[in-house]
């Protein structure tokens, strides 16, 4: 995106981006005002947060764990309150 | 070539809306996405009629509201598709929300507008109401005086919208009832010669399964004005190949069609300005009024967007008084919507000519010859700023 012209004339026209996946460039975490943090040992392996995370921000391992994506993840808070052991907690984004 | 050609054309009786309907027929649509409703009724029906007969190859899409209607035109002609639609007063409202995206993602729609008051008071009957209330979407629009200028505009706004320095939708305005309802004598073309003037669709930038893009993206304060920017130069500058175009077709139909339709205004002191079917009338007043020694001169307008402020500058200025002819009003606004253009286009002028203000014609409320009469001696009269034809006072 940041290769992108900034003369009106020299702009794709109707701003069609030309170049499928560019969505990855947009790190949406620094929209976030509160992070989620797993705790690994309460965690069941369920993976309930990886089906409703509707950022896909939470990736599935080899050994069936997750992690969070803090690249994307938006801080909505739903893994958190879908978690049935509470394996995920809600906090403040410091700096 | 001659318009009694009798190989490449046919003489046909048809009403407005039929006219139209042959109009999409001959353009090949690929697509036709449209809600029926009065008094666009008849073209919806005779459309589906043709893709139902095998006469017309089309994928007729029968939605559930305009708002889907023009969606779905977005969609198919993104696609690649020729997409035609149509609707009036109420049903274009409903489209209003896609109206913007159509013409910001540049989809060449094309759409006939049975011009028709707004409820409330619920009426069918023409104003230009819904003409004027999308002026501001991106859209071309072309304006119908009878119905061979709307079976024509149909045509041309087909070339003029999918030409690659436009792809700009257009609207082509008729008259509700008093066009889409009249049957008029007319020249239609013989199928086999349209491709002469309306070859196939050739898209730009078409959906490409193989190739995918991001049409419509989200563009914040970096590019949002950038976008806006480079639309807004290509309606403005549609203006060439609109006259291009016009110029092509007025050869090869032998009707001429210009941007602005003058009618004694060379030595005119007092000119009237008006859209759509109205000019006929008018025409035939001047008539009278130039018999009777009075220098009186008829503007009216087949191009309304972009406007033709330029040529309006050059053909108004030097003309004592104009009365500017609304078919619609404004509430609490400084004159009604034509005749707010028309005073912004003359302002620049160091010499303004006297503008009167003519309300009239609001649902179909009939304008004659007598309401002409009553309209000219309102325009003699400097006192008077705006007046509702017929319902003064």
């Amino acid at each position: 995106m940041s290769s992108w012209p900034r003369d009106w004339r020299e702009l794709p026209m109707a701003g069609i981006i030309n170049i499928a996946g560019s969505s990855l460039d947009y790190k949406t975490g620094t929209w976030r005002a509160r992070k989620p943090v797993l705790y690994p040992d309460k965690c069941i392996k369920c993976q309930i947060c990886w089906l409703f995370c509707p950022d896909m921000a939470i990736n599935r391992l080899e050994d069936d764990s997750v992690e969070i994506n803090y690249e994307y993840c938006k801080g909505c808070g739903i893994c958190a309150e879908e978690c049935p052991t509470k394996a995920i907690e809600m906090v403040e984004e410091v700096g | 070539m001659s318009v009694t050609d009798t190989e490449r054309m046919k003489r046909v009786g048809l009403n407005g809306d039929e006219a139209v309907a042959y109009a999409a027929k001959h353009a090949n649509v690929d697509v036709v996405a449209a809600y029926p409703i009065t008094p666009q009724t008849i073209m919806v029906e005779k459309i589906s009629e043709f893709v139902y007969n095998g006469e017309l190859d089309a994928e007729f899409i029968a939605v559930e509201s305009e708002h889907s209607a023009l969606s779905a035109a977005v969609g198919a002609s993104l696609a690649g598709a020729r997409v035609f639609t149509a609707t009036a007063s109420q049903g274009l409202a409903l489209m209003y929300e896609i109206l913007y995206i159509a013409s910001a993602m540049r989809t060449p729609i094309v759409m006939a507008l049975g011009n028709r008051a707004f409820s409330a008071p619920i009426n069918i009957h023409c104003s230009h109401d819904d003409a004027y209330a999308v002026r501001d979407t991106g859209w071309l629009q072309f304006f119908a005086e009878n119905v061979q200028e709307a079976y024509d505009l149909v045509l041309m706004a087909f070339k003029i919208s999918e030409s690659p320095e436009v792809l700009t939708p257009s609207i082509v305005n008729l008259d509700g009832f008093i066009l889409t309802h009249c049957i008029e004598p007319l020249y239609i073309w013989n199928e086999r010669y349209i491709q002469e003037f309306l070859p196939d669709r050739k898209p730009v930038e078409a959906i490409d399964y193989r190739n995918p893009k991001t049409y419509g993206p989200l563009a914040l304060m970096d590019y949002y004005m950038l976008i806006k920017r480079q639309q807004y130069e290509v309606v403005r500058r549609a203006r060439a190949t609109i006259d291009r175009v016009f110029d092509e077709y007025s050869r090869w139909s032998g009707r001429r069609y210009r941007a602005i339709k003058t009618y004694m205004m060379d030595d005119a002191e007092y000119a009237f300005v008006v859209l759509g079917s109205t000019a006929g009338t008018m025409r035939s007043m001047v008539d009278k009024w130039r018999g009777m020694g009075r220098k009186v001169g008829l503007v009216s307008l087949t191009l309304y967007r972009p406007f033709p402020e330029d040529d309006l500058r050059r053909i108004l200025s030097g003309v004592e008084a104009i009365g500017v002819m609304d078919r619609s009003h404004t509430y609490g606004g400084p004159g009604a919507q034509l005749y707010q253009e028309i005073a912004s286009t003359l302002y620049s002028l160091d010499e303004h000519p006297r503008l009167l203000n003519i309300i009239y014609g609001l649902g179909g409320k009939d304008f004659g010859p007598e309401d002409a009469e009553a309209a000219y001696k309102y325009l003699m009269r400097p006192d008077v700023r705006e007046v509702w034809l017929g319902v003064e006072g």
